[in-house]
């Protein structure tokens, strides 16, 4: 419970038993999810005639599994501790647009953005090119540490946001008040940001580490070896070289145990971390007003910017020479992502508003909005499947299905950001609301959509975005017709076209960002107060 | 875009509509098969216009994906035809008791015999190191492993490419294989998860040559106009992977899918292969093979396990593999 | 007329009883010190927090576990008291109809309402457009059209100045007088409850008094309230 200015415990909606909004909605969001994530995996299970004690390669998995997640999530979170300060606390032009594109390495397909990396970083990248000629010896990326990297370029964004958030929750007054008692940058950092930090940092940290556990391409890639071997990996290899079910139930039982155990952690350390909706606020900052501290800020924008956008421009330097050569295939791919995303988004956003209402009183029921980063989409793609197909053409319900898992993965993103203004909205106004009798859609319509429509928006911009870059479960389901972007860029590579699928590529990034820019301006336009 | 869902949905019923009258053959196949830029297209159109059917080719991922998603639909499912098989899974997919003998008798323009009476070869090639022209590379595994030439590979439990480089280092060196990987580790940049990604990394200058085929540097030099990459000479000899089709024992188009195997052997597909799969016909055209191929090079020997000794070595090999790398 | 029969509020360590009857048409200040429990009392009346026991009831009709929109109250609560997102007419609207579904009628009665506060040809602007004593007086439109026979006040005029807070409370005894409307008013300042408020409760020490004359009482105050008034 937050104390209001005047220190009394404000008033809460989940003070009183009387309901405003009906449960049903979130109930049946819960049971559905929990249907389609348990459902898939019991028919994996069942065709498999049970599952096995794991093994010691699967051990072996687990452990290099939880090894780079521990390390990604603790780099990320450690790198984006001074980056997010640095954006707290400086105004300077183009921060709005860095702040967008920094979201970009989240929402690219991997191997999109491995190509870009290695632009960078790789044997021929602009790294080594620099350091030969300084005369210095090259640097290489494949290994643990190219694993590591790799995932904070996706995440650094993510653990910034974050990050940024918190810093963003702590009152003006404060820093105000600090500035008339002349306090230092470190009596600042020990009184006020460390507490915030206390309480952020393992939420972020444990959102990362969940994210990383199901990396698949990335750990294979940049690992270097079979030692690099993740759970998901280890969970593609039985269904498609041994056919061995069994063991791929007992490896996603592994998984799902894992991310929720993390999940269950990091909303029992922290309630309260979003995703950084309206990050547009600048605290103005007495005491790091000195010439150091200014320097050091614009260094570390200045290094978190390129390290982010440098691989970035290279998607985009590649893309741009490949986008002429696009077959046909690419725009229709383009055209069925898009209408995927689409589809996607709606779900997601009407799973996150069920199951929102009802954590408000319910917050274990988040949980289930973790359950979609839990579980690996083959799984669920291998299930589904033998589920529907005693009845229907699975390539029929491919889209259907592939914009089912896109949002299912969206969901605990969209979800967190939609809970935490939810019940802010009912923290401020459900009182004023409840005594007028809005209750139901009368509520929804006049009170909450209207208050939560510039979150409403950044969300739909994240899973649309995420949907389009996301490779989902399509790859088992899809026929010719209709093959999203994603896929459409893995085949042209696996056809020698590389420089048609950089552009593809590209034109994927550009969409992504579009719709993700397209959804947040449209929530904050007209967005009073 | 509910315009454009319901384009595509008339579309799909259009489509539906026209077959109707016509007798559908199924044919299962891999992915790239059927792109625009694959052997699809042109092979549909040649078949149809004698078959008096409709040929739908349905994508399955890749080869591996294609006899998961058979094994997943058992007796019931609509495939006539499967394509796109290698003998790194003829043995699994003989197991299931799904095929039917394919009564095809014919010559092959292959490096090896072929008798197999369920499993039909439509191409084949040579695995390969991929390396640009001006590389001086090693002409053998134990060079290679000595020397400072890096390389990238692919996953054996992911990639059949990966699959194959196992098996050829086993066909050539037996007990002695082990010893020979661990004398590779160091040239071995990354083990990435499908040929994909490790022909990317090669492109990207990660690495001096890339585990591909033999045919590879015919894509460049044909569809690129560009003649800096070659196939790198093994002493050892090259190992081959020979892709399949055959037809399913449930068929209910039988004489359909006779015909369509039958017409696989034919210029009208064979000729469609070189420069869409970018692989060997089963069976030369008589215009012979399109320019460029003769650039290529010709290995000295011929390595391929038979399906059942590559199937029960397999487990053990990549074991031996993975051993090896994780040193 | 309203009665606190044996009522009993519990919040984790903080208890309050209250026994007492207000008759319908009165104005009744609520007073007493910090965290004695004042907006609580106003809170479990407005039905937003659950009595231990105790009953409620209004010219005899039980009230205690009827849900806030049905009990006979329009409250105005210390900030938040319009929503930000609906124009002016629209927040009075919602105290007719909460769908804001309104007939030619209940626009009528918004304009007249809003003409009564002093707000008239505002209905469409929204409430950042508005002064702080224009938002105050939009509220009260709306408490007006809700026609609910019990008017809490929670210190909804504590940000203003004294000037305008001494307007708002003038505009507030005289809707009510119109009415006929009962009022409770929660203050901390004893010149709001002199002004416009002849009875008081005083709340203090975990108990809620039964009202008493406003005057007299701060005039001679018990202890526990002299040391809140600090004189």
């Amino acid at each position: 419970m937050q104390p209001s200015p005047n220190g009394k415990p404000r008033w809460r909606a989940s003070v009183t038993r009387r309901t405003s909004l009906p449960d049903w909605p979130g109930l049946l969001a819960g049971l559905f999810l929990c249907a389609l994530i348990l459902g898939p995996l019991a028919a994996v299970t069942l065709r498999a005639g049970g599952g096995g004690w794991p093994v010691a390669a699967d051990w072996a998995a687990l452990r290099f599994t939880v090894l780079q997640a521990v390390l990604s999530a603790v780099i990320s979170v450690a790198l984006a501790v001074p980056v997010a300060r640095a954006l707290a606390r400086r105004r300077f032009p183009g921060r709005g647009v860095l702040i967008t594109l920094l979201g970009a390495p989240f929402i690219l397909p991997v191997i999109v953005a491995v190509l870009g990396l290695l632009a960078v970083f790789g044997r021929g990248g602009v790294l080594n090119d620099a350091l030969l000629w300084l005369g210095l010896p090259r640097v290489q990326i494949y290994g643990l540490h190219g694993v590591v990297l790799a995932h904070v370029f996706f995440n650094l964004p993510l653990a910034t946001r974050m990050i940024l958030q918190g810093w963003q929750a702590i009152p003006a007054e404060r820093f105000r008040l600090a500035a008339s008692l002349g306090m230092s940058p470190g009596t600042v950092l020990r009184i006020l940001e460390w507490p915030m930090l206390r309480t952020v940092l393992p939420g972020a940290a444990l959102i990362v580490f969940a994210l990383c556990l199901s990396s698949f391409a990335v750990a294979l890639t940049l690992g270097g070896g079979p030692r690099a071997t993740t759970l998901e990996l280890a969970i593609y290899q039985a269904f498609h070289f041994d056919f061995d079910l069994g063991r791929a139930a007992v490896l996603a039982v592994m998984q799902l145990v894992l991310v929720i155990a993390a999940a269950a952690l990091a909303l029992r350390v922290n309630p309260a971390t979003g995703f950084g909706a309206g990050l547009d606020r600048i605290q103005r900052r007495w005491e790091a007003e000195t010439p150091l501290l200014r320097t050091q800020d614009a260094v570390l924008i200045l290094l978190a910017a390129l390290f982010l956008l440098t691989p970035l421009a290279a998607v985009v330097w590649h893309g741009a020479a490949g986008l002429m050569e696009m077959p046909a295939q690419v725009w229709n791919a383009a055209a069925v992502s898009l209408a995927v995303s689409l589809v996607a988004t709606v779900l997601c956003l009407s799973l996150a508003m069920a199951l929102a209402t009802l954590a408000l009183r319910r917050p274990w029921v988040e949980g289930f909005g973790l359950m979609g980063i839990a579980i690996s989409p083959l799984v669920i793609g291998t299930g589904l499947f033998l589920i529907v197909n005693p009845w229907v053409d699975p390539a029929r319900l491919a889209l259907g299905v592939t914009a089912l898992v896109n949002a299912v993965m969206a969901l605990p993103f969209a979800l967190r950001m939609i809970l935490l203004r939810l019940r802010e909205i009912e923290e401020t106004h459900g009182r004023l609301a409840t005594s007028l009798g809005m209750t139901g859609g009368v509520r929804l319509r006049w009170l909450i959509l209207p208050r939560l429509r510039p979150v409403l928006g950044f969300s739909a911009g994240l899973t649309a975005a995420l949907s389009m870059g996301d490779l989902g479960v399509i790859a088992l389901f899809a026929d010719m017709e209709n093959a999203t972007l994603p896929l459409q860029i893995l085949r042209l590579m696996g056809a020698y076209r590389m420089d048609a699928a950089a552009g593809a590529g590209l034109l994927l990034l550009a969409l992504s960002l579009a719709l993700f820019w397209v959804f947040d301006k449209g929530g904050r336009d007209n967005a009073s107060v | 875009m509910r315009n454009l869902l319901l384009a595509t949905g008339l579309i799909a019923t259009a489509t539906m509509a026209a077959a109707q009258d016509r007798p559908v053959l199924t044919v299962y196949t891999y992915d790239s098969f059927v792109s625009d830029w694959g052997p699809g297209p042109a092979v549909e159109e040649a078949f149809e216009a004698q078959c008096a059917c409709d040929l739908q080719f349905v994508g399955a991922g890749d080869g591996a994906a294609l006899l998961s998603r058979l094994r997943l639909e058992g007796a019931r499912t609509d495939a006539d035809i499967v394509l796109g098989l290698d003998t790194n899974l003829t043995a699994a997919a003989r197991e299931t008791g799904l095929f039917a003998p394919h009564g095809v008798d014919a010559d092959f323009d292959m490096p090896i015999a072929w008798t197999d009476d369920t499993f039909l070869p439509f191409d084949w090639g040579y695995f390969a190191f991929v390396a640009d022209a001006d590389l001086q590379a090693p002409g053998d595994f134990r060079a290679l492993g000595d020397s400072d030439t890096t390389i990238v590979i692919q996953d054996p439990r992911s990639s059949t490419p990966g699959l194959g480089l196992v098996m050829w280092v086993k066909a050539a060196y037996g007990d002695e294989a082990g010893a020979v990987w661990e004398g590779l580790a160091d040239n071995i940049v990354t083990v990435t998860p499908g040929w994909s990604e490790a022909y990317g990394l090669f492109l990207e200058g990660e690495a001096d040559m890339v585990l591909s085929y033999t045919t590879s540097p015919a894509y460049h030099l044909i569809a690129e106009d560009d003649a800096t990459k070659t196939a790198v000479q093994m002493a050892e000899g090259h190992y081959m992977q020979v892709e399949v089709a055959a037809k399913l024992a449930g068929t209910d188009q039988s004489d359909l899918a006779d015909q369509f195997l039958s017409f696989m052997l034919t210029d009208a597909f064979q000729s469609v292969i070189p420069t869409t799969n970018w692989m060997y016909p089963a069976k030369t055209p008589e215009a012979g093979l399109p320019e460029g191929f003769e650039t290529l090079i010709t290995p000295g020997k011929a390595l391929l396990l038979n399906p059942e000794e590559a199937r029960a070595m397999r487990d053990a090999a990549i074991a031996e593999w993975q051993a090896a790398l994780a040193r | 007329m309203l009665r606190f029969d044996a009522v009993r509020i519990e919040q984790g360590d903080f208890r309050m009883d209250a026994d007492l009857s207000i008759d319908a048409g009165a104005r009744v200040a609520v007073i007493g010190p910090s965290g004695a429990g004042k907006s609580t009392l106003l809170n479990a009346l407005a039905g937003f927090l659950e009595l231990s026991s105790g009953r409620l009831s209004w010219d005899g009709t039980d009230i205690t576990d009827a849900p806030p929109a049905r009990r006979p109250v329009a409250m105005l609560f210390q900030d938040n008291n319009l929503f930000p997102h609906l124009s002016v007419a629209q927040n009075v609207g919602l105290g007719l109809r909460p769908d804001l579904r309104l007939s030619p009628e209940d626009r009528a009665r918004v304009a007249q309402a809003l003409g009564r506060v002093g707000l008239d040809g505002m209905g469409e602007r929204r409430p950042a457009n508005l002064s702080g004593g224009q938002q105050g007086r939009a509220a009260l439109a709306r408490v007006l059209v809700q026609r609910k026979p019990i008017v809490l006040l929670d210190e909804p005029f504590a940000a203003l100045g004294p000037a305008l807070k001494t307007e708002m409370l003038d505009l507030v005894a005289e809707l009510v007088a119109e009415t006929g409307a009962t009022l409770l008013m929660v203050s901390h300042d004893p010149d709001d409850a002199r002004r416009i408020c002849p009875l008081t409760v005083l709340v203090d020490d975990g108990c809620a008094a039964p009202p008493v004359a406003t005057a007299p009482l701060l005039d001679n105050p018990p202890p526990g309230l002299r040391a809140y008034l600090g004189n």
